[in-house]
């Protein structure tokens, strides 16, 4: 059993949406529970996955017995264990929300609804998993055609958005499947670690230059980097909350993930930073995005947009850690991964609730909601802090590394980035506490308002997760020291 | 000059085709149009992968032997590349499942709608 | 000297206490007087515990305890040495004699959301005692932080229109001087010196180069917006719109004494005051803040708003204080840290005054005050002491402090600096007496000619204010503890 763990973290799921439909088909009840359960054993697969490999190492699972590189392998490293166990829970965490979410926004669709959430963490799980380029082709497109169909059932302009966001989507993937295909040109493998040991002699190629630019670009259109993101507001603000609460956080860290694989383990960092310095133009592109996306979010009226903006630029934030090219940087950048992931599944679950609650997600709906919504309103803060960077919550942590990494690097106009970011989100979280703590503008102090707050807080199914998000957010902040020293010193890729 | 552009007709081939797909996805207002584009583009990269399995007087990888024929060595480079035409395989059942949800969501879009122009769309957007 | 270390969780526990209270608090919401007894009891616990660490302070010992490791070489722990102490004696001190005022005042006023505000008073009290406690400057960022954003509820506790503009001054200046300036400082602190922890003799001496020193310097100075120094002071008048007894913890004691405390722990403790003084930062530093000195007591002079004026008044008193880390001299030094308690009792019997006419004849304007000190001699009285005190006259407790400092500008050879001390105690005079003279022995006012009822407000109002007017009095004759603690301090500094 804890062999096969590596492998039963992405089956579970799996076999699990194959049964999904048949069971909803007899009773509509019983899905919900069976995704809790699918996405429990799966995280509980995912922590022995990690603890073996902080225990003894790196895993090397081969499907079917056949060994590489004819076969499929997986490889379970420091990185994506790690990963691994972000994406499982976070997914079980939004899974366990997305009750009263559904059955509200979809209610003839619950079951169609499960079988596809399931699909998509699947996506999400294989893609960390994998360590074969083109397993991890088929994983994505997973995920992202799962993702497509959640996002359409969405409100009003949803169908558009998704179609936008699916021949953007598609444009990404064959971009990334004519990268494997100029790889395998040149290599004949499909396995990273098998790539990555044949490459250093052909790093003067053409065809190998091709290859890296095309796995980039298809990378950077699936994780929204600037300027290939004009297709994720539109999409994650029109989607279903508990869709939006999925995708938003997930789809873009496993993007993310890959783009540092891609860069530092299939292409060495001789590679990456030496022949073609694509560091460098990560660098640059991630100070746009982060001022883009902070800058835009202020513009914004509907909350579910502001944080579609927000989350652009967090991107920046990763994008540019792993540009860095240091040590810290990278360290930043993977710790980011976690910490983001955390904060925006905290902002689209509070999204979720406002949304249940006060039927809509501009701004102005939230007057009041910290009377009405006095622990949703309590966690959004929490999330708040952490992303304008108020220790000890975790943002601060990232910001502490990636600024470092920055004096490393000597990359000045990162760390203006980085806090001016901070100041405009600062702004932006107090806009909307402004909104939701003031209330009606002639509020002045008397004694008759002791009475006029009724609680009429979100449903328990969605306070819990977003409970857990927000204590979450503090302890990684305290204990990202042991993280970083337990688990992400090994994560990071050597040589850099 | 002449060599490099026939002798690689294969690529040339597969990014023309590419670029017509790119084409009709980028610029075409018709979402249908677009849906076309889109599998011209995802095709291009099939011939792509299947033409750099191709090998000149190579055959299919079928070993030719009966039940009886017992062991004999394999030359492979009498055999054409059987792993790219794998990986197409699964790429296409990929491709055909972008297709169908594409076309779902253009239903959708209809509804919705009433068109299927992207500038119409947009301006009921407004 | 070097300094026996102690392993003591004191100072965790004092800083958490308030914190427990806070549970207590909200679980006793709906009983008013359970839920200021356990305000009450906090206060006395915290200041108990923090007490008991005077009599091991006395024997040049140290008390420490590192809590948790963020990063390798940073950690969240505390360490109390005779100026964190000192520190955290006056403000446990005098939250409990504010608790008190706070119960009679919100009550004679009926404020609404009285559970919120004395929650989130004990957070400010807490994260204050955590700022004096810090071992490191990582720590003490974590809790300048925390009491920034937990006294945002505090300020803007009328939630009204002019309360939601001075909130966002407020969280402006202060966290956008914090993350600007304050951050990058630390970071850059932590990038060259590779440590963080405070020491007697700065950890910056020889690390950077003097260019460096210098911007560091600067970062230091402009992030750490408490101290109010200008161009960074307009927060604090705004933030007056606050209840009373906040403004008179917080914004004469708690957090702008944080903020001087942060930059005297800076400057003494991260610099080194040989580093400033070789650079001629000092020399810069001690003219700088005169601008403030004499800026802040002009604008006093004309504000007709009771609070405003004591607000410009604070401003002014600050830089008096930041005066320690510039007077390259023993008694300089001494003079500035004592003048944190010695302005502290003056400046909270000022504001509480200032409360007590508010509650008992509903004035805010120094213009409508003429004859209420008839009305109400024992605030007037205590107005009076409180006025002598903080201008420095004997035989009040600010004397001593202006004394200490002007020796010290005589002994550090800048006679400029003697002339500024001079000049602004004219200024304090020039606008406290007037206040202090027409309540007396001016002519009724139009608000006080027709009210009879106006008299002293409850004896829970009057008794905390008269009693600190009488601790400014005493703290003359008798400055000891706190007198101690500083020589204690400096000694330390001046290498034994």
């Amino acid at each position: 059993m804890i062999d096969q763990a590596p492998i039963l973290v992405v089956i579970f799921p799996l076999i699990f949406a194959v049964v999904t439909p048949l069971l909803g088909w007899w009773k509509k009840d019983l899905c919900y529970p069976w995704v809790i359960l699918a996405l429990s054993l799966s995280s509980v697969c995912s922590i022995i996955t990690l603890k073996e490999v902080l225990g003894n190492g790196v895993i090397h699972y081969h499907l079917g017995g056949w060994e590489p590189p004819w076969g499929i392998e997986y490889v379970i490293d420091h990185l994506n264990s790690f990963i691994l166990v972000l994406v499982a829970s976070i997914s079980l965490l939004v899974a366990i929300s997305s009750k009263r979410l559904v059955e509200e926004e979809n209610p003839d669709k619950v079951v169609y609804f499960y079988t596809l959430f399931l699909l998509q963490v699947t996506g999400f799980l294989g893609i960390v998993a994998t360590g074969d380029l083109f397993n991890l082709y088929v994983f994505l497109e997973i995920a992202s055609l799962a993702g497509y169909a959640l996002i359409a059932v969405g409100e009003e302009h949803a169908p558009f958005a998704t179609f936008r966001y699916l021949v953007m989507g598609t444009i990404g993937a064959c971009f990334y499947l004519l990268g494997v295909g100029y790889l395998y040109m040149a290599t004949g493998s499909l396995n990273m670690a098998d790539v990555a040991q044949i490459l250093p002699d052909i790093y003067s190629s053409k065809v190998v230059m091709v290859a890296f630019i095309f796995l980039l670009v298809g990378v950077a259109i699936k994780m929204a980097l600037f300027p290939l993101h004009a297709w994720l507001p539109d999409a994650y603000t029109y989607a279903p909350s508990a869709t939006s609460a999925l995708v938003a956080p997930l789809m873009t860290k496993v993007s993310v993930y890959v783009m540092i694989r891609i860069i530092y383990t299939v292409f060495k960092p001789y590679y990456s930073i030496e022949i073609l310095p694509v560091n460098l133009i990560l660098g640059w592109l991630a100070v746009i995005a982060i001022l883009y996306g902070v800058i835009m979010a202020l513009r914004q009226v509907d909350i579910k947009r502001m944080f579609c903006y927000i989350l652009i630029a967090e991107i920046g934030y990763m994008v540019g850690g792993v540009g860095l090219a240091n040590r810290l940087g990278v360290t930043g950048a993977i710790l980011h991964i976690m910490n983001d992931a955390l904060m925006i599944t905290g902002l689209f679950l509070v999204a979720g609730a406002v949304v249940y609650k006060l039927g809509g997600h501009n701004i102005n709906q939230l007057r009041d909601a910290f009377k009405k919504m006095p622990f949703s309103m309590a966690a959004f803060a929490v999330v708040g802090l952490s992303l304008i960077g108020v220790p000890p919550t975790c943002g601060f942590f990232s910001k502490w590394y990636l600024i470092l990494g920055a004096i490393e690097a000597e990359n000045w106009i990162f760390i203006v980035a980085l806090l001016l970011s901070s100041a405009i989100n600062a702004i932006l979280f107090f806009k909307i506490v402004e909104i939701a703590y003031y209330g009606k503008a002639s509020h002045a102090h008397n004694g008759d308002s002791h009475g006029g707050n009724t609680i009429d807080e979100a449903p328990v199914s969605i306070l819990i997760p977003l409970g857990v998000v927000a204590l979450a957010i503090i302890l990684a902040g305290i204990f990202s020291g042991k993280i970083v020293s337990g688990i992400l010193q090994f994560a990071v890729p050597p040589n850099l | 000059m002449f060599d490099f552009i026939v002798g690689k007709y294969n690529y040339w081939i597969h990014i023309i085709l590419m670029m017509i797909g790119f084409y009709a996805m980028m610029s075409k207002r018709n979402l249908i149009k677009k849906i076309i584009g889109m599998n011209i583009f995802q095709t291009a990269i099939i011939i792509f992968f299947i033409s750099i399995a191709a090998k000149r007087g190579a055959t299919l990888p079928i070993l030719e032997h009966a039940h009886d024929g017992g062991e004999h060595a394999i030359e492979a480079i009498s055999y054409i590349n059987p792993l790219p035409h794998v990986l197409m395989l699964t790429a296409i059942v990929v491709m055909v499942a972008t297709l169908g949800v594409a076309l779902a969501v253009v239903i959708l879009v209809y509804r919705k709608y009433d068109t299927l122009e992207e500038a119409e769309i947009l301006k009921k957007i407004k | 000297m070097d300094m026996e270390i102690i392993t003591s969780i004191k100072p965790l526990l004092a800083t958490v206490t308030p914190l427990l209270c806070i549970l207590l608090i909200i679980l006793s919401r709906r009983i008013p007087n359970l839920r200021e007894l356990w305000t009450i009891i906090a206060s006395l616990v915290t200041f108990s515990i923090v007490a008991s660490m005077v009599k091991t302070l006395y024997t040049s010992k140290i008390i420490a305890y590192k809590l948790v490791e963020v990063y390798p070489g940073v950690d969240i722990a505390f360490r109390v040495d005779a100026f964190g102490l000192f520190f955290a004696l006056l403000s446990s001190f005098l939250w409990i004699v504010v608790s008190f005022y706070s119960i009679g005042y919100m009550r004679s006023l009926d404020e609404h959301s009285q559970t919120r505000y004395f929650a989130f008073f004990a957070v400010a009290i807490s994260s204050a005692l955590g700022v004096a406690f810090s071992s490191n400057l990582f720590t003490l960022y974590l809790f300048y932080e925390i009491l920034t954003v937990c006294t945002y509820p505090l300020v803007t506790h009328n939630q009204n229109n002019e309360a939601r503009s001075s909130g966002r001054m407020y969280l402006g200046y202060l966290l956008g001087t914090s993350v600007a300036f304050f951050l990058p400082a630390i970071l850059f602190t932590y990038y060259f010196a590779g440590t963080l922890d405070f020491s007697p003799h700065g950890i910056l001496n020889g690390k950077a180069s003097n260019g460096m020193i210098t911007f560091l310097f600067l970062l230091f100075l402009f992030g750490i917006g408490k101290a109010a120094i200008m161009p960074f002071n307009g927060w604090l008048p705004r933030a007056m719109v606050a209840p009373t007894p906040v403004s008179a913890l917080l914004h004469a004691v708690a957090v702008v004494k944080a903020g001087v405390f942060c930059q005297l722990r800076v400057y003494f403790n991260i610099f080194g005051v040989e580093l400033l003084h070789n650079q001629n930062l000092d020399i810069f530093l001690i003219y700088f803040v005169s601008i403030t000195i004499l800026l802040g007591s002009l604008f006093a002079l004309k504000q007709d708003d009771i609070k405003a004026m004591l607000a410009y008044s604070t401003i002014s008193q600050l830089s008096y204080i930041i005066l320690a880390a510039g007077l390259y001299s023993y008694h300089g030094m001494l003079g500035g840290v004592v003048h944190i308690v010695m302005h502290g009792f003056g400046k909270i019997t000022l504001f509480m005054c200032a409360g007590s006419i508010l509650c008992g004849a509903r004035i805010k304007k120094i213009s409508r005050l003429g004859g209420i000190g008839r009305r109400m001699p024992i605030t007037m009285l205590a107005f009076l002491f409180g006025a002598l005190s903080v201008a420095g006259i004997p035989p009040f407790g600010g004397f001593m402090s202006k004394w200490f400092l002007a020796l010290g500008s005589i002994e550090a050879h800048q006679w400029p600096i003697l002339v500024v001390l001079l000049t602004s105690t004219l200024l304090n005079l020039g606008y406290f007496m007037p206040v202090v003279f027409i309540s007396f022995f001016g002519k009724d006012s139009e608000s006080i000619k027709g009210y009879p009822d106006i008299r002293e407000p409850s004896p829970f109002i009057v008794a905390p204010l008269a009693f600190t007017a009488l601790v400014s009095l005493a703290l003359f004759f008798y400055p000891y503890p706190f007198l101690y603690l500083a020589e204690i301090f400096v000694k330390s500094m001046m290498g034994g």
